[in-house]
């Protein structure tokens, strides 16, 4: 089932990327080569093999509650791209309708 | 004497500095001098500290001249993969979404560094975001190959690769996700190591694929990749997935360097189509070297690896498309398209698509291909049962033997521009270093000679079981020893591509992108 430019579209859309057409092109065809390449993991992966997830084993790690002083809002915001009244500064959250 | 002090091992380095023979304000001079001399050529460094390197070499002369005990390390230069938070250095990890960026805190392994007197010279070029076995994804350009100018270092850390092969560090830093150490290290000539994961911290290092990213040293003999490896590594409770456990004993294994009943496995499935006759023929005389050491060899087939790069480029993707989502332009790095006019989300989309290369996109889409909703299950759901798969094969060929060997790379270094416009080419690169990836355990490369077609270095990989680092060491010593012997010299001495001029030019010297 090739991958379509519609798909690489929606992906975008969902990824946060604002593709130009010329990408969109471009990730189409090759995506598809990726994907029907990774979609060999399916022929050994049968049912009732658990997926891995840590090799030592790991279980809850917990630690002692101490309090870390922050990093205070000086240093926090300066690498901020913009910032007003000691907080990020963004563009707005709403679109217009 | 400048180069000279360039071309000391890092143990010898650190003996010298100890002894009071040279100060490591002298050191980290040879090495920015070297740095001014061939940086220009290699490409490694996108930001050279000098002031703050020179800095700490004088404390570390002060410690010594007030007596205090020195780290095994202290006043020996080193090149930091540029994925490390550093307070007093920028941190781009190869991409414009983050160029020029101070973090506000140092990573674990960066402050570990600082802690052991080790010079940090600057920060090494990288493919973005750790994605590419070539650091031509880099966003500020690739970094050359000392073997040969117009060739690869090897990727992801190839930045630290090529400084350390070049001489302007004796150490460096990398991080392996898929092979970004152990290939980097094969295609230049130098010993580099993926501890086990977890071994070494990943606190402060800009996250790839979370379950897969491994800190690790480069460096130009065994002992010394065992040094740092001791020194960078050890639990971190900062980082939610290290391992609470003692480091293995790496340095102990490095001196012993004897692999006398040994038991070694070569591995079936990495050998035959794909390989480069040269890496075969070197590797089978690596083989025979260690069976002429003591060594018992037998054949293990671990029939799953070769199912290891499909999972792995469904695994590392995933992981990352969900790490790279904190990249939004709201409170650091770049923001652009911010007219008044546009959304958040608008603005969000627009720096992403301007601040990411070609690679970081088609994985950020291939992840978000394989987590969406009706392919979870027929893509990272399977992977992560691969993984099992692959895991149980190490498991049962270490029921048989103590390690595993196989070439560290199919190929020799490449040309640049060789393999860019084909990822999947460019992903096989990586094809006999993801299985330890995957299953988390330990793995190593170390030299094993040059190809006869091309004069170009082999790496020999030697893994071992989870938190049996010592052993890999223990092999690589062995054969390190035996080969130099045979030779007459370390392999690097046959490295002569900085004699010509690069093509495409040079670059001022410390002009990369955070300078």
């Amino acid at each position: 089932m090739p991958i379509t430019r519609e798909e690489v579209a929606h992906l975008a859309a969902l990824a946060r990327l604002a593709l130009t057409d010329a990408e969109l092109d471009l990730y189409a065809g090759q995506l598809d080569v990726i994907i029907s390449n990774v979609a060999r993991v399916q022929e050994v992966a049968a049912d009732g093999i658990p997926p891995m997830t840590h090799a030592a084993d790991l279980a809850n790690v917990y630690r002692e509650d101490v309090i870390i002083p922050p990093l205070g809002t000086e240093v926090a915001l300066d690498q901020a791209p913009a910032a007003e009244q000691e907080r990020f500064k963004v563009p707005r959250i709403l679109a217009e309708e | 004497m400048s180069d000279e002090l360039t071309r000391m091992t890092a143990a010898r380095i650190a003996a010298a500095v100890a002894a009071g023979e040279v100060s490591a304000v002298e050191v980290a001079s040879a090495h920015l001098a070297r740095i001014d001399d061939v940086d220009g050529k290699v490409r490694a460094f996108l930001h050279v500290a000098r002031d703050s390197a020179l800095a700490a070499a004088r404390q570390v002369d002060q410690h010594r001249a007030a007596g205090d005990p020195l780290g095994p390390l202290a006043g020996v230069p080193l090149a930091l993969k540029d994925v490390f938070t550093t307070l007093d250095m920028p941190t781009t990890c190869g991409s414009r979404i983050l160029a020029g960026w101070q973090p506000p805190y140092d990573a674990t392994i960066t402050r570990r560094l600082r802690e052991a007197g080790v010079v940090i010279l600057g920060k090494t070029n990288m493919d973005e975001f750790a994605m590419g076995s070539s650091t031509e994804n880099s966003a500020f350009g690739a970094s050359r190959n000392p073997w040969g100018l117009d060739l690869v270092p090897g990727g992801s850390s190839g930045g630290s690769s090529a400084a350390v092969a070049s001489y302007e560090a004796a150490l460096g830093i990398g991080t392996d996700t898929g092979g970004s150490i152990r290939q980097p290290a094969a295609v230049c000539g130098l010993v580099g190591t993926k501890p086990t994961y977890g071994g070494s911290s990943r606190y402060g290092v800009i996250a790839f694929a979370s379950s897969l990213d491994t800190p690790g040293p480069l460096a130009r003999t065994v002992l010394d990749a065992a040094l740092l490896h001791e020194v960078m590594s050890g639990h971190d409770p900062c980082d939610s997935t290290s391992v609470d456990a003692p480091v293995p004993p790496v340095v102990a294994a490095a001196r012993q360097a004897d692999v006398a009943g040994l038991r070694v496995g070569v591995v079936a499935e990495l050998s035959g189509e794909g390989y480069e006759s040269g890496v075969l023929s070197r590797f089978a005389e690596a083989v025979e070297l260690l069976e002429s050491l003591g060594a018992k060899i037998t054949e293990v087939s671990c029939p799953h690896f070769s199912y290891g790069l499909p999972a792995y480029y469904l695994i590392a993707p995933s992981e990352a498309s969900s790490n790279l989502a904190r990249f939004d332009a709201m409170r650091y790095g770049l923001r652009t398209g911010d007219d008044g006019t546009r959304s958040a989300e608008e603005v969000m989309a627009l720096t992403r698509a301007a601040g990411f290369g070609p690679e970081v996109k088609r994985r950020i889409m291939l992840g978000t291909y394989a987590l969406s909703s009706g392919y979870y299950d027929a893509y990272y759901g399977k992977a992560q049962q691969v993984r099992t798969l692959i895991r149980r094969d190490f498991d049962a060929a270490f029921e048989q033997v103590d390690v595993l060997v196989s070439p560290s790379t199919p190929t020799t270094a490449f040309r640049l521009g060789e393999r860019v416009d084909d990822p999947m080419s460019m992903y096989l690169a990586d094809l006999c270093t993801i299985p330890s990836d995957l299953a988390q355990n330990a793995a190593i490369s170390v030299p094993c000679g040059l190809a006869p077609e091309n004069g170009l270095p082999v790496g020999l990989q030697v893994m071992a079981p989870v938190l049996a680092d010592d052993r890999l060491y223990r092999v690589a010593a062995a054969v390190e020893a035996a080969l130099e012997q045979r030779w007459g010299q370390p392999l690097l001495a046959h490295a002569h591509g900085l004699d010509a001029e690069p093509p495409g030019g040079s670059w001022p010297a410390g002009a990369g992108p955070g300078a």
